[in-house]
């Protein structure tokens, strides 16, 4: 049954996918990745990693994308403003996307079904499990990364204080 | 997965979403009687006896008013927007122990439709889908007035999620889980969270005001400035939806408070009653107790939108940010040394 799942899911992730690129209206666009992001909560909850799940529920689906949707709401895009793109740009743009193509079909073509990946402990998606792996092992780096985070965050409000001055 | 499990949740639910809608419904004739008691009037009394009838005859001129879906609004996200407010109001009850598990003819049944390990971050997920359905019904509405609703929603939710994500971490950091089942069976008898975490619940408090949309937080629907907020199109069963969803987000608000610092369905003597009672009647105790605390809640929820006034917007967000934020950070700080200095001695 999990199969079949996972079969469901994965192709509504794949339709969500092309239509974030082929909708018409960025907002349009905005919401149909939040319908990914949450068909990828799904797979995540069928891999049994529960925390991932649900952190990827809260901060992808309920913040980013929250901050997504607010400043295309107040951009106010539509067919009118969005820039006309020159001749070379789209030659460029057909280029680039025929090498892609190329990559593609040459990974695709030494591929092979690998055989399933099985955990040596089910459970570690966990929270607790999770926890005990990124404060034991993982210590130096998960606390370099909140540092990187921390400096990223200090920086923006530099950022914004600055403008407040001169304004 | 047999069928009878099956059977068990799908009743459970259904008894849980008819009481959602049943105390939504009766919160709105609550808050009217309320809002009357404090303003010394009568509020509504000619439908029924003490205007009991008010909210079906509410309800039934809500369905019955002409439907307009405005010609230069997004007609499917005009009709997507309330259904998701309505949609993530109802979806967090499925984390919320409503009683301790309760035997019927020998069988343990619990009450809660779903005991997952993550249920204190189920709800947060839950809370932040939440303000979906707001933005999304007020930028479909292609009116200026409920897209700076939808805005200020937005930000408002933003801001005062995180304060409110902090004020729980202190709450966690003592009860090492995250299942809200848990948690509330460690707060057994008297032992609740609320008096070891008085300033987390108070953050936590000022928070789900401010995630509700509440008085003095409403500013999405600030009508001196923003004519009706985010519904100002809306008419009809849609607008029914949107404000049948403030007053079941007040209900499960209520409840996650009643759950997490207050004890859920714990009281003191319990166990005597449950020796007493036996194992069929004594959870349904328990969880008359809970409802109990819920109801308290919600009229203290109506009691501060009748006495506090509504708050400007930069007071708003510096509440938030510059009074609430750092008092949750030192909160969880104490919270830390204290702990650690227990488990030193």
């Amino acid at each position: 049954m999990s199969t079949q799942v996972f079969y469901f899911v994965a192709t509504l992730s794949i339709i969500f996918s092309l239509l974030v690129i082929f909708a018409k209206n960025p907002i349009h666009s905005v919401l149909y990745l939040i319908l990914t992001f949450f068909t990828f909560t799904v797979h995540y909850v069928l891999l049994n990693a529960q925390f991932l799940a649900v952190v990827n529920f809260i901060v992808y689906m309920g913040a980013i994308m929250v901050l997504f949707l607010f400043v295309l709401m107040l951009l106010n895009l539509n067919k009118d403003t969005e820039p006309s793109k020159s001749p070379l740009i789209k030659i460029v743009g057909v280029i680039a996307g025929g090498c892609l193509v190329v990559t593609l079909i040459g990974s695709l073509k030494s591929a092979s079904i690998s055989s399933p990946l099985i955990l040596k402990n089910p459970g570690l998606g966990l929270v607790e499990n999770l926890g005990k792996e990124l404060f034991g092992p993982f210590l130096l780096p998960f606390e370099l990364s909140s540092l990187l985070l921390l400096a990223a965050m200090v920086g923006a409000v530099l950022l914004s204080k600055r403008d407040e001055v001169e304004a | 997965m047999d069928s009878a499990f099956v059977i068990e949740k799908f009743i459970l639910v259904a008894v849980i979403f008819g009481i959602s809608l049943v105390i939504a419904m009766y919160s709105t004739y609550a808050e009217r009687k309320v809002a009357a008691y404090l303003q010394d009037r009568l509020g509504p009394d000619r439908a029924g006896p003490f205007g009991i009838l008010q909210p079906l005859a509410d309800g039934v001129k809500m369905f019955m008013k002409e439907e307009i879906i405005p010609a230069s609004s997004n007609r499917w996200l005009f009709i997507v927007g309330p259904g998701l407010a309505l949609l993530c109001a109802c979806i967090g009850t499925a984390v919320i122990p409503w009683g301790s598990p309760m035997e019927i003819g020998g069988k343990i049944v619990p009450l809660q439709v779903a005991d997952i390990n993550v249920g204190v971050l189920y709800i947060f997920g839950v809370v932040s889908l939440g303000v979906y359905g707001v933005m999304i019904g007020g930028w479909a509405s292609n009116n200026k007035y409920s897209l700076l609703s939808a805005i200020r929603a937005a930000s408002q939710n933003i801001s005062y999620e995180i304060a409110m994500g902090l004020s729980v971490i202190a709450l966690l950091l003592m009860t090492n889980t995250l299942s809200l089942k848990e948690i509330v069976d460690q707060q057994h008898g008297l032992n609740w969270n609320v008096w070891y975490q008085p300033l987390g619940f108070l953050i936590f408090m000022v928070c789900s005001f401010a995630e509700t949309n509440r008085a003095p937080f409403d500013l999405p629907e600030c009508e001196t400035e923003l004519i009706g907020g985010y519904h100002t199109e809306y008419s009809s069963m849609k607008l029914g939806f949107y404000l049948f969803a403030e007053y079941i987000n007040m209900f499960v608000s209520s409840a996650v408070m009643a759950a997490l610092y207050w004890g859920g369905y714990n009281y003191p003597g319990m166990d005597y009653v449950a020796a007493h009672l036996g194992p069929t009647w004594a959870p349904l105790i328990g969880t008359a107790v809970f409802f109990g605390k819920i109801v308290m809640f919600i009229f203290f929820f109506m009691w501060v939108r009748w006495t506090i006034p509504r708050f400007r917007y930069d007071q708003l967000m510096n509440l938030g940010w510059k009074g609430l934020i750092p008092l949750a950070i030192a909160n969880i700080i104490i919270t830390g040394i204290v702990i650690a200095i227990i488990e030193k001695f």
